[in-house]
């Protein structure tokens, strides 16, 4: 199997003096599911930031999507952003734009043609039950339904890798549920990696999955 | 509505930058032409033994524009009840020739003193009249126009680049937020930044038409022509097609710089 991520000796810090994640080893197969979980502070979000190159190894070695990430060039880390699905926590929604227009970027930046977007989008729309929604604003909407626009626009341009960061942490359990059934779909019908940073992990989940730890700066699989 | 919210705080920035600068733009239209109207009306009086041609006073100083001869006659005419024929035909023969000469520039008490010590050098100059005194209360009088009208320069100046700065806070605060979520998709920046430079654009376009288009009314509407017309300036409040050029040029030239700096400052979160 293909490997989407490969991380050797990676060790992440903000600064010199505080290192957040230390030499860790561990690599992720193309189609895999995989949560981290970790106590507060123990460097879940940083790691997923170096994921999509928002911060980069200080030492050692990541590759994701064949693609090694310290001192990635711009245009090079651009590309390889083409080609990932992120959902955040607070959705990160552009607020001047309609939904539509929301689950199109991806496909706008990657060069689709209008018509094709527009069946793309359509399509997802229907999906997330948010299609008599298009012409809003986020809003307009409850968090559970603009975390599903944020789903769809990070299924859009049919990314090899979900990367989500608490996407359940502001949702009811319903929304919660929803937004766990489209990550699993994604997985399962799109053969899509996700991986997904969260305190806790759903009790019924359907699909396969990985489980890693980070705790004390070191990241190590549970069985 | 949404879109409209957008637009209006540069809109609203760009036509107090306009509009002032057209004002200053008028002030300094104002005092030149009454600057003009000084020197047309400021000429120094010059009395000559023989006949000197307009070349010769030329020759003298490089600031003298021209130089006319007066017409005795009325001051003969003056002497005709109390002289006699003969005697008012010696008088026209001997009496010296008067001259007016006028510079290019309204000039400074300085050059006023310059330029007559040097008329008075020539051998045939016997006496001239610079009005001196005069002069000076109206030079003080440009002058402090002239420093009003600086100081009012440097406070467009310094009202532009606060409204500048300000506008600057605004747009990273309102830009910044998009541009980090397309660049998270991989935009690259001319795409992240191509929605801020088409609303600098539209934003520029608005200002200087609404600008344009109020003075444009002024014109029309004469009323403050008339009103510097009663005080002797006649002066173009909005000159076509300089004025509008000069206008967009500078909405552009500022909004464009406003996107490229909040394009510079923009940091991508991490």
């Amino acid at each position: 199997m293909d490997k989407v991520i490969v991380a050797r000796d990676l060790t992440l810090a903000y600064n010199k003096d505080e290192t957040i994640i230390n030499k860790a080893r561990f690599s992720i197969d193309s189609g895999e599911f995989i949560f981290i979980t970790g106590p507060s502070g123990s460097g879940k979000s940083t790691l997923l930031k170096s994921l999509y190159g928002a911060l980069g190894p200080q030492h050692g070695s990541l590759i994701v999507g064949g693609v090694e990430m310290k001192d990635i060039a711009a245009k090079k880390l651009n590309f390889l952003r083409r080609h990932i699905g992120i959902v955040f926590q607070d959705y990160k929604l552009i607020k001047e734009w309609t939904i539509e227009k929301n689950v199109m970027l991806p496909l706008i930046i990657t060069g689709y043609s209008k018509d094709v977007s527009e069946t793309q989008v359509d399509k997802l729309l229907t999906h997330v039950k948010l299609k008599h929604q298009a012409g809003k604003y986020p809003q307009e909407l409850s968090g559970g339904e603009q975390q599903r626009v944020a789903m769809a626009r990070a299924l859009s341009h049919n990314p090899i890798l979900i990367l989500a960061d608490e996407p359940t942490g502001n949702l009811d359990d319903y929304s919660s549920q929803v937004i766990w059934n489209l990550l699993e779909g994604a997985n399962t019908q799109l053969k899509t990696t996700v991986l997904v940073v969260t305190h806790h992990i759903p009790e019924h989940m359907s699909v396969d999955y990985k489980h890693f730890n980070i705790e004390h700066g070191s990241i190590y699989e549970v069985f | 509505m949404k879109s409209f919210k957008n637009h209006l705080s540069l809109i609203t920035a760009l036509i107090t930058i306009l509009f002032t600068i057209q004002v200053f733009i008028v002030v300094e239209r104002s005092i030149n032409a009454y600057e003009e109207n000084l020197k047309n009306d400021y000429s120094i009086i010059v009395v000559v033994n023989k006949n000197l041609e307009k070349k010769d006073f030329l020759k003298i100083d490089s600031t003298i524009e021209s130089a006319e001869e007066l017409d005795p006659s009325h001051v003969i005419d003056s002497f005709k009840d109390e002289m006699k024929e003969q005697n008012l035909k010696l008088l026209k023969l001997t009496l010296p020739k008067f001259y007016r000469v006028r510079l290019d520039h309204y000039p400074t008490p300085a050059e006023i003193e310059k330029v007559s010590k040097k008329l008075l050098r020539h051998p045939m100059i016997t006496r001239v009249e610079d009005f001196a005194r005069n002069h000076d209360v109206i030079y003080k009088l440009l002058l402090l126009f002239k420093e009003v009208s600086t100081l009012f320069a440097i406070a467009i100046f310094a009202v532009t680049t606060l409204l500048i700065l300000k506008e600057l806070r605004i747009w990273q605060f309102q830009h910044n937020e998009r541009m980090n979520i397309m660049a998270l998709f991989g935009a690259p920046l001319w795409m992240r930044s191509a929605v801020l430079f088409r609303l600098a654009i539209v934003d520029a376009v608005l200002a200087s038409l609404l600008v344009n288009g109020i003075f444009f009314l002024v014109v029309q509407y004469g009323w403050l022509q008339t009103q510097l017309k009663a005080i002797g300036i006649a002066v173009n409040i909005y000159v076509l097609p300089k004025d509008p050029v000069i206008l967009s040029v500078i909405a552009f030239v500022l909004s464009i710089l406003l996107a490229m700096l909040v394009i510079a400052g923009s940091k991508e979160d991490s």
